[in-house]
């Protein structure tokens, strides 16, 4: 499919900002939806509107259905062995606090020691710190080198016998680096560690088989990878879930409840407590599916040319340096000598381009490049070489306004 | 210049440009053009809470008015502070703390900046009634 027949199936690219057409680079933060995710939120909403796992009635077992179905299109897509061993939740963010919390319940206890690494989103970091401030557990964060890949003999010198967990990103939000998780979990389960693999941008670009994998969890949001916000998975192993407990009580998620005590539901009901996002969830359906047709047609022209373009420029601090192509995805982070990243971000703007500036929600790897901020142009399938090449003369532009 | 001809050459001046990148160009120029900020005076305290990039202001009361100097690390917030000096700076207490800042919406700056910096501008102008309340 050409990239005039895909652009098309996204209605927000058409939008014009400030009279000029939107050139929208902030997709590590959200990517855009297409028609058909727009068109089964309507359709669910005014066909198929009822609370699902309930009731007998017509519209409750078709919206069940296609929840369900949701359920099932997310476990080929990720390619998990079982139905059961995916959760819906709201977002990546409630996937790390699910396991954080009801892994963190069952098996982190005082002086354990859960690892995270440097480059971690907050989402990443701040779970597992509320877990080690409840549990009294340690936590440890692996380094990062200067060219953004992790240190994997610091990983390595870190897991002991008291690792519970480590907690790894398969692609930074800020570096764009493809993370070695592979590698990785080589490494942690040969010491018997299981892991989480923190997907929010590896599932977009990279793609994921958890078998082939092997990780223990694997999370990710709905809305930066097409489907409708509100919507998040967390893939776990059936051992793992089994031995978890609830993280949110309430309807749905049960047995049997009286005064007495209550039996929990199995997997995936037992940690999907309340009305769930009826409406949300089966969006997974058509944007798993524009997934698929994007990465197809996807080339690495785009990460090619602004790589070089960025590269070659002495003003710019790219960071996140790739070691060959293949170790990156099209997220670019940098700083600009003399100009502030709000700056630059604010006359982009001004000239239709959506990038994000600040620290992108993690802190920790501004603090490791000694930044308060950096610039990031965050590309999709759907952006062209048309979009990179004006981004690139744009950025130039801004820059001889401020330096 | 009295408070209200201070106003009007601002709404005069951005009213030359078509384009927000010129009325950035123009605002990146006051930026530049901005007194140096006295390094002792780059505390914590001096910080106006609010703003994406950091903004430093400081005042001082003489003969019953208020000057004020600022400095920012982003030069556009710095343009922003150095426009908003430039009318305030010198008057009385009383004319700023009684000012209600709709120049700053003639011009169309609060809309047209981007959410964070909006209220950054917000908390701008906040800083400024307060130096003046508490030094009346």
């Amino acid at each position: 499919m050409d990239k005039g027949k895909i652009r098309r199936m996204f209605p927000a690219l058409g939008v014009k900002v400030y009279g000029r057409d939107l050139v929208y680079l902030d997709n590590a933060a959200t990517s855009q939806r297409p028609q058909s995710v727009v068109d089964k939120w309507v359709q669910m909403s005014t066909e198929t509107n009822a609370n699902i796992h309930r009731a007998v009635h017509a519209l409750s077992v078709k919206a069940t259905e296609e929840y369900e179905a949701a359920r099932e299109a997310v476990r080929e897509f990720i390619g998990a062995a079982d139905r059961s061993e995916v959760i819906f939740t709201s977002g990546t963010t409630a996937s790390i606090n699910l396991v954080a919390f009801s892994f963190g319940e069952r098996f982190v206890g005082e002086g354990d020691e859960i690892v995270v690494t440097e480059e971690e989103h907050h989402s990443n970091i701040v779970p597992w710190q509320m877990l080690c401030s409840r549990k009294k557990a340690v936590l440890k964060v692996v380094k990062v080198t200067d060219d953004g890949y992790l240190d994997l003999k610091h990983l390595e010198s870190l897991l002991s016998e008291r690792t519970k967990i480590v907690a790894v990103a398969h692609v930074s939000n800020v570096l764009g680096i493809v993370n070695p998780v592979k590698d990785i979990i080589g490494i942690c389960h040969a010491k018997g560690v299981p892991v989480l693999v923190d997907g929010a941008q590896g599932i977009v670009h990279c793609g994921v088989n958890v078998q082939d994998l092997d990780c223990d969890f694997y999370a990710f949001s709905g809305h930066k990878i097409y489907a409708a916000t509100g919507t998040g998975v967390l893939y776990g192993k059936k051992k793992w879930l089994d031995e978890m407990p609830p993280y949110m009580g309430g309807g749905e998620m049960i047995e049997t409840v009286t005064f007495e005590g209550t039996t929990y539901a199995k997997s995936p009901q037992k940690f999907e407590a309340g009305t769930q996002n009826i409406a949300g969830a089966p969006t997974l359906i058509p944007a798993l599916e524009t997934a698929r047709i994007l990465k197809e047609t996807e080339d690495d022209s785009v990460l090619k040319y602004v790589l070089d373009a960025l590269m070659k420029d002495g003003r710019i601090s790219l960071y996140g340096v790739p070691r060959g192509t293949k170790d990156k995805v099209p997220v670019f982070s940098f700083s600009v000598n003399g100009a502030h990243h709000e700056d630059l971000a604010l006359i982009l703007d001004k000239m239709g381009i959506a990038v994000r500036s600040g620290q992108m929600c993690a802190e920790p790897l501004m603090d490791r490049f000694g930044v308060t901020g950096m610039l990031r142009a965050s590309f999709a399938p759907y952006n062209t070489l048309e979009e990179a090449r004006y981004f690139v003369k744009s950025l130039d532009r801004a820059i001889n306004m401020l330096v | 210049m009295d408070l209200q001809e201070a106003k009007d050459k601002v709404v005069e001046d951005f009213s030359m440009f078509d384009e927000w990148l010129d009325k950035y160009e123009y605002l990146i120029g006051l930026g530049k053009e901005l007194e140096e900020y006295p390094e002792e005076a780059r505390t914590e305290d001096r910080l106006i809470k609010g703003c994406q990039s950091r903004v430093w202001l400081d005042s001082e009361k003489r003969e019953g008015r208020l000057f004020f100097k600022a400095d920012s690390d982003a030069i556009i917030t710095k343009g922003i502070i150095s426009l908003l000096i430039s009318v305030y700076s010198g008057r009385t207490p009383e004319e700023i703390a009684g000012d209600d800042f709709a120049f700053l919406d003639e011009i169309g700056l609060k809309e047209n900046l981007s959410p964070t910096r909006a209220g950054g501008l917000v908390s701008m102008i906040e800083t400024l009634k307060r130096t003046a309340e508490e030094a009346r």
